[in-house]
């Protein structure tokens, strides 16, 4: 129990802060289906047409994330997940709305003035085979991002704060050596997690960081994730597909259907008491260990594709519930008891 | 008699830098109907133990010893062509990747009227029609359209879909399904284990399902086996396994799973990583991860170390444990494990 208040309490000192650190307005992005110039170019009726076809990656998404907690991202692959947090990091170019880092926008800066930011941001992948350069030793690589963004440091200096960063993931000095290849899964996690802490970050985002590891090895990382936040005072983005993970690691929780946001909750509100219709199914698709035989919610159907979206709310076509407003109108989030859900029929009450 | 019989089984992959020892002294045995978990992490030799039982292990790995009877016939020693006569007739198998599973040049019609083809003489017209029957059992919406389409034209939920007809195709007595669901979404991994328990309960199929997640093994099996370091450690019914393992790595694997703790504390991590089937320590292959392997002294117990443990019934599990053997021996008539059966 000790843990869990020990846990809670930079939280509960940051909601009396009460400030936001990462502020996503309206997030769209688009990446186009149809190549260049030309190849859009097409013959129709005798006449020469340009057409261009996209997909729909992200449709209008708002995101708060609030200094001090970590917040999940979960959704079925295609949600868009993954392109939220690239466009957060600068990795990708939002097609349209605001990213704001600390009350200042971000998503429209160059390279070199986002410079600043991304010592204070930092990601860690999903694969961890290929996020690590293979012609780098573990010390190069941990050195790499001190020496970019601290010109000014002398070797001795970096190599003391490596040493440091390295002993508080747990990784054992000796390793500084050796090449990414040698080391299993989990190992090189560590590594890619104490290459992101290396420039003090205070905010991390983390793309599935334990999708590709073992459950024994998923527990060792979660509960380095789980330290770090503690002795740092970092902020998470956490995007992952793995429910009962979120349980047990998130503060609040966003749930992304389609490229738009289905609802948002503290975690365990949302899962006591799932509002969406998709978060319901979803809820109710994760394998538990208990005996009984799972009742889950059946969808029929499948998700749609992103390049031909359908009107009106994204999951109509797969919502046991869905009326002609569904298949008409684009629900907005709207707050209802606790937490905020993008459904009709929440807002009219009939679920 | 059971319907598969797999005892001391030894596989081997023989490499430049020496003999790996992918599976050692594997048991076990699969009744008509039954299903059958094997749980491990990767590495754990649990797919091997999968290709195996169908002889698809290759060149440099090998069967170094043990046997595999399936109805009462020897499958290592069998010949290539009676083999094909077992293989995806009698035994099936579906594989962890949807995409990579089926070949992208030929229809589904195509792919399962060959399938058909290869083991019976029948013609296309009539292999066709088991074909769209076999689609409508899997309930795949408007199956006479999926006959003439491609692989690509399906999303992976579909093709797995397909794959779980394939298997079918020919009526098998048993389906062994490697990791069936691993690349596919939760919503969608949901569907296919609740089809795949409804059509192994119908038709009185037995199923062997490879897989890493403890949560689907609970939901769908009758008995598990939990494999470390290519040896089984435990087996024995799920539920019992699930709720009151015995091995130290099983109990060390279950309580790993964020389920099981408090949300927002630590969870209960197993120190270190599996070996590599290279560098397999001596005497029980979990003792240097393992909590138990210490005496009431704190110093560490030699036969951990140094003997291979062999299975000791506790309730109605095997396991493979110095701990548990003191344990079952000092306290023989603690877990009786007639008494357990009896219970309602």
């Amino acid at each position: 129990m000790t843990q869990v208040k020990a846990r809670s309490a930079p939280q509960a000192a940051s909601a009396q802060a009460g400030d936001t650190l990462v502020e996503i307005r309206n997030l769209e992005k688009h990446f186009p289906l149809s190549g260049d110039f030309l190849e859009q170019l097409r013959f129709k009726g005798g006449k020469l047409v340009r057409r261009q076809e996209f997909v729909h990656a992200i449709n209008g998404v708002d995101i708060d994330v609030r200094r001090g907690e970590s917040l999940c991202v979960v959704g079925e692959s295609g949600c868009g997940k993954s392109t939220v947090a690239r466009m957060v990091m600068g990795l990708l170019r939002p097609s349209g709305g605001e990213i704001r880092y600390d009350g200042e926008r971000i998503d429209h800066l160059s390279p070199r003035q986002l410079l600043p930011y991304r010592r204070r941001m930092q990601m860690i992948f999903q694969n961890p085979y290929a996020s690590l350069n293979p012609r780098m030793t573990i010390q190069q690589t941990l050195e790499e991002p001190l020496r970019f963004h601290h010109p000014d440091w002398k070797t001795p200096q970096i190599r003391d704060k490596v040493a440091e960063v390295m002993d508080s993931v747990g990784i054992d000095p000796e390793w500084g050596r050796r090449f990414g290849h040698e080391f299993s899964g989990g190992q090189r996690q560590r590594i890619a997690i104490a290459r992101a802490l290396a420039v003090d970050p205070e905010f991390i985002v983390a793309d599935e960081p334990i999708s590709a590891l073992d459950v024994s090895i998923q527990a060792q990382v979660l509960n380095l994730l789980m330290d770090a936040q503690e002795t740092h005072h970092l902020t998470y983005l956490f995007i992952t597909h793995d429910l009962a993970v979120v349980e047990h690691f998130g503060t609040r929780v966003v749930v992304m259907y389609l490229g738009r946001v289905c609802e948002v909750a503290e975690t365990r509100t949302l899962f006591s008491t799932p509002r969406h219709p998709y978060t319901q199914a979803l809820l109710s698709a994760i394998p538990r260990l208990e005996d009984d035989r799972p009742d889950y919610i059946r969808l029929s159907g499948e998700v749609p594709t992103p390049v031909n979206l359908p009107s009106g709310c994204v999951f109509h076509g797969r919502c046991p519930h869905a009326n002609e407003r569904c298949r008409r109108e684009v629900p907005e989030l709207i707050a209802a008891e606790g937490t905020r859900v993008a459904c009709h029929g929440v807002e009219e009450g009939r679920l | 008699m059971a319907l598969l019989e797999v005892s001391n089984l030894d596989v081997r992959f023989a490499l430049r830098q020496g003999e790996v020892k992918a599976l050692r002294d594997v048991s076990f045995t699969l009744d008509r109907g039954e299903r059958l978990g094997i749980v491990g992490e990767s590495g754990a030799g649990k797919s091997v133990a999968a290709f195996t039982i169908l002889n698809l292990i290759a060149r440099p790995g090998y069967i170094a010893g043990g046997s595999i009877r399936f109805d009462d016939r020897e499958l290592t020693t069998m010949k290539p062509r009676q083999l094909q006569q077992i293989r995806g007739n009698k035994i099936s198998m579906i594989f962890q990747d949807p995409m990579m599973t089926l070949n992208p040049v030929l229809t589904i019609g195509e792919q399962m009227v060959e399938c058909l083809k290869a083991h019976r003489r029948i013609r296309t017209r009539a292999a066709r029609e088991i074909a769209l029957n076999k689609l409508r059992q899997v309930h795949i919406p408007s199956p006479e359209k999926r006959l003439d389409q491609y692989p690509h034209e399906l999303s992976g939920g579909m093709r797995q879909r397909i794959i779980i007809a394939i298997a079918l195709l020919l009526d098998p007595d048993i389906i062994v399904a490697d990791e069936p669901t691993t690349a596919l979404d939760v919503t969608i991994q949901a569907e296919i284990m609740s089809l795949l328990l409804e059509l192994c309960e119908k038709h009185n199929v037995a199923l062997v399902l490879i897989t890493h997640d403890l949560g689907v093994v609970s939901q769908v099996t009758q008995r598990t086996l939990v494999m470390y370091a290519g040896r089984v450690i435990e087996q024995g019914p799920t539920r019992e396994i699930i709720n009151d393992a015995q091995h130290p790595y099983t109990q060390g694997l279950i309580n790993a799973l964020p389920q099981m703790a408090t949300p927002g504390s630590r969870l209960n991590q197993i120190p270190g990583a599996m070996p590599t089937l290279a560098k397999i320590p001596p005497g029980c292959a979990f003792h240097p991860r393992c909590s138990f392997a210490f005496n009431d002294d704190g110093s560490p117990r030699r036969d951990c170390r140094e003997v291979i443990p062999g299975f000791v019934r506790s309730g109605n599990c095997d396991v493979a444990c110095h701990m548990v053997r003191d344990l079952v021996e000092n306290d023989s008539d603690a877990r009786d494990p007639v008494e357990i059966q009896e219970a309602p």
